[in-house]
């Protein structure tokens, strides 16, 4: 556990030193941006509309009994910026582009390729990591901003049109709720998580052995790694977050 | 006598509770090819790794042109690597890129941005390598010789000091050995280059060899010309060349 935190620590060290002397290349980070951003929209769009649309339902079954329904739109939304938005977003890239990280990686691994890199006097870290972990910093927060506001806008859809909420109170009380400090709590989150991904993914890439049976390996401690991960670093983020960005001020 | 182009003294390296090499010394002189010899799993492959600083000893120095590299971090040890090319037991051609970009990697990555005069390289390397035509072709369209041959043309685009073969015709058959060993021997004498090749192959020992050294135990056994291996009376150097495996059958 320490000997996994102390490497994904030094990858991280040496990826940011990287980034900082400069050594990134602009035609790799546009295609990780592809892969990691525009590659992950679908899944992304998907996940943010119906966990709104189902949030909005479940939400106004139990409101509408305290004739509270109007409060469905502002729950959602706080649910969706604050916790909901940051953390499926996470799982979701953990699994579509942390897995396809780690086996492109793990396979260049047991293949010698990584050797090849470095014999051409290529370093792995410049090449293949910075890319992907510039491409992740990028691409993450907006993703998190896509899903919650297609969460939002689910829970509109679902609220107003199905369930018949009156559609000017939900979208005032949405406005009045939410505030600028909920829209950067997501960005931090997916900020972080996106790191949290991309290094997992990188480090278990880079370290796969024994073949193709250990690229598998590798791929599945990927995504349960990252996903726990996110999830226990959630916590630690909102907890930390609430002092920077607190909740129930306005 | 030619000072030694790498000089290695007393080298030691373990992988877990196994001892690969034990104190190996060995000289490697300017412009000749030398074939190391061995049994499979006898420590070949990893030796040649330390060269280039993909493996790092556990004790011992190599001096390459005058320098120590064994104490060498990782980005100091890039203007080495540029001195020296490998080929890889199988190949280790990038497989997302087609043949052209494989053999112009190490031109781009070194800065050449001129697409005509990448172009004109490329297709020189590959034509020396008898794979012109080829050049639009991915790597998992190519046979294991035609692999080698284009990881060779990727080796020699900028032209080194040094060339490491690690089994260079392992896997081949007999014509397409022949061949490979052709094509050592070539750019030998046309890139005046020294070469150090790791074989268990006495046929291609016997077509490239200017010495020959003999791997026993994690040290040089045996070191002199293929004349002095042919005639030698050493028993484990018998045996290796006899191909007798010493086991009794029952």
């Amino acid at each position: 556990m320490l000997n996994t935190l102390g490497e994904l620590a030094i990858l991280a060290g040496e990826t940011i030193s990287s980034i900082f002397h400069g050594r990134v290349r602009m035609k790799l980070l546009l295609r990780q941006i592809a892969e990691v951003g525009f590659g992950s929209q679908l899944v992304v769009v998907v996940t943010g509309a119906f966990t709104g649309a189902v949030f909005t339902a479940q939400a106004y079954f139990q409101f509408a009994s305290l004739n509270m329904e109007t409060a469905v739109g502002p729950v959602v939304a706080l649910s969706m910026f604050r916790e909901l938005g940051p953390a499926l977003t996470g799982l979701m890239v953990a699994g579509r582009v942390g897995a396809a990280m780690t086996a492109e990686l793990g396979t260049m691994k047991v293949t010698q390729q990584i050797d090849a890199l470095r014999a051409l006097a290529v370093n792995p870290i410049d090449y293949l990591v910075v890319p992907r972990a510039l491409a992740m910093f990028i691409s993450m927060p907006l993703l998190v901003v896509e899903c919650v506001g297609l969460g939002v806008l689910a829970s509109y859809y679902v609220g107003v049109h199905v369930l018949q909420i009156n559609g000017v109170y939900f979208f005032a009380n949405v406005q009045k709720f939410t505030e600028a400090s909920d829209i950067m709590m997501s960005l931090v989150k997916g900020f972080v998580f996106g790191g949290l991904i991309v290094f997992i993914s990188c480090r278990e890439g880079l370290m796969a052995k024994d073949g193709a049976v250990g690229v598998g390996r590798a791929t599945t401690a990927t995504v349960v790694t990252s996903s726990l991960a996110i999830l226990i670093a959630n916590f630690f983020l909102t907890m930390a977050l609430n002092i920077v960005f607190p909740a129930g001020q306005r | 006598m030619n000072e030694p182009l790498i000089h290695v003294q007393d080298l030691v390296q373990r992988i877990g509770s196994q001892q690969i090499l034990r104190g190996l010394t060995l000289d490697v002189l300017p412009g000749e090819t030398l074939v190391l010899l061995g049994k499979s799993g006898g420590g070949k492959s990893v030796f040649l790794r330390h060269l280039i600083g993909l493996m790092r000893p556990v004790s011992g120095s190599i001096v390459f042109e005058g320098q120590e590299i064994t104490a060498l971090k990782e980005r100091e040890l890039e203007p080495v690597r540029r001195k020296i090319g490998m080929l890889f037991q199988d190949g280790a051609l990038f497989d997302s890129m087609n043949v052209f970009d494989n053999v112009a990697f190490p031109l781009r990555e070194r800065g050449e941005k001129d697409p005509r005069v990448i172009r004109e390289k490329v297709e020189q390397s590959l034509a020396r390598v008898n794979m012109g035509g080829h050049d639009k072709k991915m790597p998992v369209n190519l046979s294991g010789g035609m692999r080698k041959r284009v990881a060779l043309a990727r080796a020699i685009i900028s032209p080194p000091d040094v060339i490491l073969y690690d089994e260079p015709t392992a896997g081949l058959d007999p014509i397409v050995s022949d061949s490979i060993n052709r094509l050592i021997r070539r750019l030998q004498s046309e890139l005046s280059v020294t070469s150090l090749v790791v074989t268990h192959d006495l046929i291609s020992c016997n077509h490239i060899a200017d010495r020959v050294a003999l791997l026993e135990g994690g040290k040089i056994h045996f070191l002199g010309t293929t004349a002095e291996l042919r005639e030698t009376e050493d028993p484990i150097v018998r045996d290796f060349v006899d191909g007798r495996s010493g086991e009794t059958v029952y």
